[in-house]
């Protein structure tokens, strides 16, 4: 038998340290992918549908208190109830006089009686006639150059009590303060299930990482012995966990796209004014396309966390 | 510390105890220089895999001291061992061959893990299945090859980055008698380029078959020296007189 071949010069001066090694086919073969198969890219599937879902109705919530909110900032009503109709028409006249000459009021407007009407038909239903009907307080309509402040309406309402004393002002946005409330306490929720989810991928992560790991010890133990190192070890496992990650990621998006805009038209379908501000600008789906890249370099930092903790046991 | 050009391998007062269980090798001491070829030798249970484990750089013993291409092995940082392992060929005596790779991705391995381009690769890897008589089952993965045969491609990958030192574990011992001779004559080609060979075997006949080898034996943990390869300094190493 003839002499076994020699490395030529060149070859072995081309042989790289740890930082460089291994271009990722050669490496990627080390380990067999599961692709499919495995649990991980199905995990990663469900928790981003969820996490993207969550995140969703986090940001709409958001957006329609912002929405509600700019609607009704610096807005104020002003209701003259009076059950003489002379007189509330009188009062009303005054008060919308009074209101004009007001400072910081930067529109004012009675609000017609055919308006006020439609606003209560819902409930009341169709006024026959003056004469049978229930009084119904008139309405005006201000908005101010800022926000209301108590010392403001405080102030509106020591002008409007000398002309109109039947007159009641209100800011507009106390009226749905507790729902603003309600909306704030949905956008922490689905912050908190966001997190929480980042940490049961994580941890799911970190299972099947360790499952790879035990499966694949032999051949880790060769590539150990052969003068391979741990980093050179983990970046197979965080490779072929990114690549599950990856396709997992892009499964989970596309549902939650999906469910996102079949719930949206189901929404829009309402018709409600309350609900058109709860809209995703084209910065939230961004922030959404965020969450599959995040979960796989998540699933990818913890793969490689856990893989390089697991060889320091073994020498 | 760098290399001194004198001994490859330097054992003194190792011993080796598996948990708190008593030592199953005690006060090893001997040398290796490089370019010789050594047959370990013992009957089975008697240590040579522990011995040739702690030679890999897989196993650090209870007490004594290592020396390894003039460096101190047993507080070798975790991070210089991998740069350690490469100057070192192990024929595994289970082979221990990756299942999922063919021949010639087993025999590449270590050339991959050492960065290797792939271009660069597969002509060596081509040449040395050849040099080994698997020229034509490089795409055969381990399942359907013979026992010889694969203990020919951990031989192959043992010596494809013509490492200071081969140690193989009962490398015969899967093979038939022809066969093992066979795989003796590769050992001895590589022998013959400067390599160590470190041979651990329980058949004694195998060590007729190398008549310049220097023998250590192992019997119940405790080494002897039948041909003077312990001792300092040792007589002329057959491999490097030739």
């Amino acid at each position: 038998m003839s002499a076994p071949p020699t490395l030529p010069r060149a070859l072995i001066a081309r042989l790289r340290t740890v930082s460089d090694a291994i271009s990722g086919a050669s490496e990627a073969q080390l380990v067999p992918q599961t692709r499919l198969s495995g649990p991980i890219p199905w995990v990663i599937a469900i928790m981003v549908l969820l996490t993207v879902v969550a995140a969703a109705g986090g940001l709409s919530l958001t957006n329609l208190a912002g929405q509600a909110s700019a609607d009704l900032a610096g807005g104020i009503t002003v209701q003259v109830v009076s059950a003489a109709p002379e007189e509330r028409a009188r009062q009303a006249n005054d008060a919308l006089a009074a209101l004009r000459e007001a400072p910081g009021v930067a529109a004012v407007r009675l609000v017609p009686a055919a308006e006020v009407d439609a606003l209560i038909e819902p409930w009341l239903g169709t006024r026959s006639s003056d004469a049978d009907a229930l009084p119904i307080p008139a309405l005006i309509d201000a908005r101010l150059d800022g926000p209301v402040s108590a010392a403001r309406l405080a102030d509106l309402r020591a002008r409007l009590a000398t002309v109109a004393p039947k007159a009641r002002v209100d800011a507009q946005s106390g009226w749905l303060e507790p729902v603003f409330g309600a909306v704030e306490a949905l956008g922490w929720l689905a912050l908190a299930l966001v997190g929480l989810l980042a940490v049961t991928t994580s941890a799911a992560v970190l299972l099947a990482a360790r499952t790879a790991l035990d499966s694949h010890r032999d051949t880790i133990e060769i590539v150990h012995m052969l003068g391979g190192t741990d980093r050179q070890i983990a970046r197979i496992f965080q490779r072929s966990i990114a690549i599950d990650a990856s396709a997992g990621g892009l499964l989970g998006l596309a549902l939650a796209v999906t469910v996102i805009l079949a719930l949206g038209q189901r929404f829009t379908a309402l018709g409600s004014g309350l609900v058109g501000g709860a809209g995703l600008g084209w910065s939230d789906w961004l922030l959404l396309g965020l969450v599959p890249l995040t979960v796989v370099a998540l699933a990818t930092l913890t793969a490689r966390l856990a893989v390089l903790r697991a060889l320091r046991q073994i020498l | 510390m760098t290399d001194t050009g004198g001994e490859i391998v330097q054992f003194d007062n190792v011993g080796l105890r598996y948990g708190t269980g008593k030592e199953v090798l005690t006060d090893i001491s001997f040398t290796l220089f490089p370019g010789s070829f050594y047959f370990l030798t013992g009957a089975s249970g008697a240590g040579k895999t522990s011995l040739l484990k702690m030679l890999y750089l897989a196993q650090r013993p209870s007490r004594g001291m290592i020396r390894m291409f003039g460096t101190d092995a047993i507080t070798l940082s975790r991070d210089r061992l991998p740069g350690f392992r490469r100057r070192l060929g192990v024929v595994f005596q289970d082979f221990r061959l990756v299942p999922h790779l063919s021949a010639f991705d087993n025999v590449a391995l270590p050339l991959r893990v050492a960065g290797v381009e792939e271009d660069d690769l597969r002509k060596p890897v081509a040449d040395t299945l050849e040099w080994v008589g698997l020229g034509d089952r490089s795409h055969a993965r381990p399942a359907t090859l013979s026992g010889g045969e694969q203990q020919r491609v951990a031989i192959a990958r043992a010596v494809i980055t013509r490492p200071d030192m081969l140690v193989a574990d009962e490398p015969t011992g899967n093979v038939d008698p022809d066969m093992a001779v066979k795989l003796l004559r590769l050992f001895e080609a590589l022998n013959r380029l400067g390599t160590t060979v470190v041979v651990a075997t329980h058949d004694i006949h195998l060590l007729k078959k190398v008549p310049e080898s220097l023998i250590m034996r192992l019997d119940r943990g405790r080494l002897s020296d039948p041909t003077g390869a312990l001792r300092y300094p040792p007589r002329p190493a057959a491999g490097v007189a030739r």
